[in-house]
């Protein structure tokens, strides 16, 4: 009688922990199972990138190459197309967008959080507005306008759509309008001119916020395609998607060895920049996403 | 210390100064936007109202007025129909994959301690990754001869698939590819939305015998979660709606048409064929789901979906 209390414990506890173990074998799985389909083009595209074409068009597929011919692929798609340029172009092209964006839209957050000024509500019902508009839709007058002025085939046109960034004054005049006033009116009061009260004392205050608008402006437009292809039809000022793009062309699809290569040198400094700074690229997504 | 010597008077004014300074400098900073504003969006949106009512067409000379012709021949255009529909269908697949899929992997990522950043650096790395360079490793994956995904096909017994030449499954594919990008990105949303849920919460859920996973998920999680569903639910129609760079790369609207999606007829009318008269009114009806989609959103942000 004494002994059955302790048993039926140990028997219960025993079954709880067999029901933990399977419920865990279960969660892993399906987290394993998704894994591998999110990573499984990272890992063939790897792989492809070091096989000599006599084994990508082998009818057996193996993962791992019997002969190394990584460098003979590397060096093929970088004799073959700039990539490097590619890669440089797509530096200028989301630096020159991302300084001109926070210089337009910090100021004009801070006017819209914390100054007075006729039109006010005005211009914020437009900057709403604004964010319901992809750049598609200007995209053709933008176009006409650009081929008018003879500024197709620039950085300045590559760039110009998004000098203006709705999102992100949007983004900022929530931040500031949690600013406490007294600092700003302190400020004032020491002599302070509004311009210094903007670029010294409120935007640093937001660089949370400003580091998450980075990652997503760069991450936007590394990857944008659809307006370079619309307005660079030369190689040289190819942005990473479209320089792909022209690669894949001229390459003809068929040489995977050397289209995985370049895949992979084109892709690698976002990836590269995500490992390292993971924290920073999650927190913003969380902050620009959520709002 | 002066402001207590200053005359009623004296205060009236330099407040006054004040609120002329503000207004001044209010305007002063908000001009460089303004003036984008103008420049980028909004003589844009005007010029193209004015072009989608002429038979306009880039670098000709003549421009008719022809009134709402472009969009009544848009309406009735088989191409345009069935792009539409080619879109709302991959609209279709691609929502609830992508956002149930994300919501799955954020609940069985949020209680891992040791392995959750592992987990969320893997499903996070395609958000990064630039999408045409995968489309192209994607192409030669789903190979009908040399890729791995038919090679596990064949070695499981089953016939390999064309998944890109086949109009039937083309689209379907793309959408996968499109649920493949945007995973990581919803399911960061949703675990900001699931650490947000009080922890007692769930311990008060215990107590009331509410004890299985499904049970808690139902009384607790669903319904907490409702405002950043809804928001996931509606960004991701917004950019499944806006697909375009899947189907230029690997597709080109085939094979007979079954990926020819709105905004890639948009890009053929407008900068291939320069109908430019045309291409404004497809991009007004473009314009048109995107502020029902928008206008949605703000409609359930408004209304908090709360329980």
């Amino acid at each position: 009688m004494s002994a059955s209390p302790p048993l039926v414990a140990t028997v219960s506890s025993a079954h709880s922990a067999a029901r933990r173990f399977l419920s865990l074998v279960l969660i892993h799985g399906v987290l394993i199972a998704g894994a591998l389909f999110m990573l499984a083009p990272f890992i063939w595209m790897l792989v492809t990138s070091i096989k000599p074409p006599a084994e990508i068009f082998s009818a057996e597929i193996a993962l791992w190459p019997k002969q190394f011919y990584g460098v003979e692929n590397y060096r093929f798609a970088m004799e073959k197309a700039p990539l490097l340029r590619f890669a440089l172009n797509g530096v200028i092209l989301c630096a020159g967008i991302l300084v001109v964006q926070l210089l337009v839209a910090i100021p004009c957050a801070y006017a819209l959080a914390k100054l007075d000024f006729p039109g006010r509500n005005l211009l914020f019902v437009l900057v709403l507005l604004g964010l319901c508009i992809p750049v598609q839709v200007p995209a053709m007058p933008l176009y006409i306008g650009l081929a008018q002025l003879g500024l197709l085939n620039t950085y300045f046109a590559m760039m110009v759509p998004f000098f203006l960034s709705v999102f992100a004054i949007f983004l900022f005049r929530q931040f500031f309008r949690s600013f406490p006033d007294d600092i700003i009116n302190a400020a004032r009061l020491d002599g302070m001119s509004e311009f210094e009260i903007v670029w010294r004392i409120v935007t640093p205050s937001a660089w949370p916020a400003i580091a998450a608008f980075a990652v997503f402006s760069i991450v936007a437009h590394w990857n944008d395609l659809y307006w370079p292809l619309i307005v660079i039809s030369d190689a040289k000022l190819a942005p990473p998607p479209l320089g792909m793009m022209f690669f894949a062309d001229a390459e003809t699809g068929s040489n995977y060895g050397a289209l995985t290569a370049a895949a992979t040198i084109l892709t690698a400094p976002l990836v590269l920049a995500f490992l390292i700074a993971r924290r920073r690229f999650i927190d913003g997504i969380t902050m620009t996403g959520v709002k | 210390m002066t402001l207590a010597l200053d005359t009623p008077m004296q205060l009236v004014s330099s407040r006054r100064r004040r609120l002329w300074i503000e207004r001044v400098t209010g305007l002063g900073f908000a001009a460089p936007a303004l003036l984008l504003l103008v420049l980028t969006i909004l003589a844009p949106l005007a010029v193209l109202v004015v072009l989608s009512l002429t038979n306009y067409e880039f670098g000709g000379v003549d421009l008719d007025f022809v009134g709402l012709a472009n969009f009544q021949k848009a309406l009735a255009d088989p191409i345009i129909r069935r792009s539409l529909l080619n879109t709302l269908i991959y609209v279709a697949i691609m929502v609830p994959g992508g956002v149930f899929g994300a919501l799955l992997i954020a609940i069985l990522i949020h209680r891992r301690t040791r392995t959750r950043s592992l987990y969320e650096v893997i499903y996070f790395l395609p958000v990064t990754s630039t999408l045409i360079a995968m489309a192209t490793v994607w192409q030669f994956l789903l190979h009908p001869s040399l890729g791995p995904v038919n090679g596990l096909l064949k070695w499981l017994g089953f016939a390999p698939i064309a998944f890109l030449s086949e109009p039937s499954t083309a689209l379907a594919t793309l959408a996968v590819i499109g649920i493949w990008q945007i995973l990581g990105f919803n399911m960061i949303l949703f675990l900001a939305g699931l650490t947000a849920i009080p922890r007692d919460l769930y311990e008060a859920a215990d107590i009331d015998g509410c004890s299985g996973g499904i049970d808690r998920f139902l009384t607790i999680t669903w319904p907490l979660l409702g405002p950043t569903t809804m928001f996931v639910v509606i960004t991701t129609m917004i950019t499944a709606f806006k697909i375009f760079d899947t189907v230029a790369v690997m597709t080109r609207g085939g094979p007979v048409g079954s990926t020819e999606v709105l905004l890639y007829n948009i890009y053929l009318e407008g900068f291939q064929y320069f109908h430019t008269g045309y291409a404004a009114a497809l991009t007004f009806i473009f314009l048109a789901f995107i502020l029902v989609f928008s206008a949605a959103q703000t409609f359930a942000l408004d209304k908090k979906v709360h329980y």
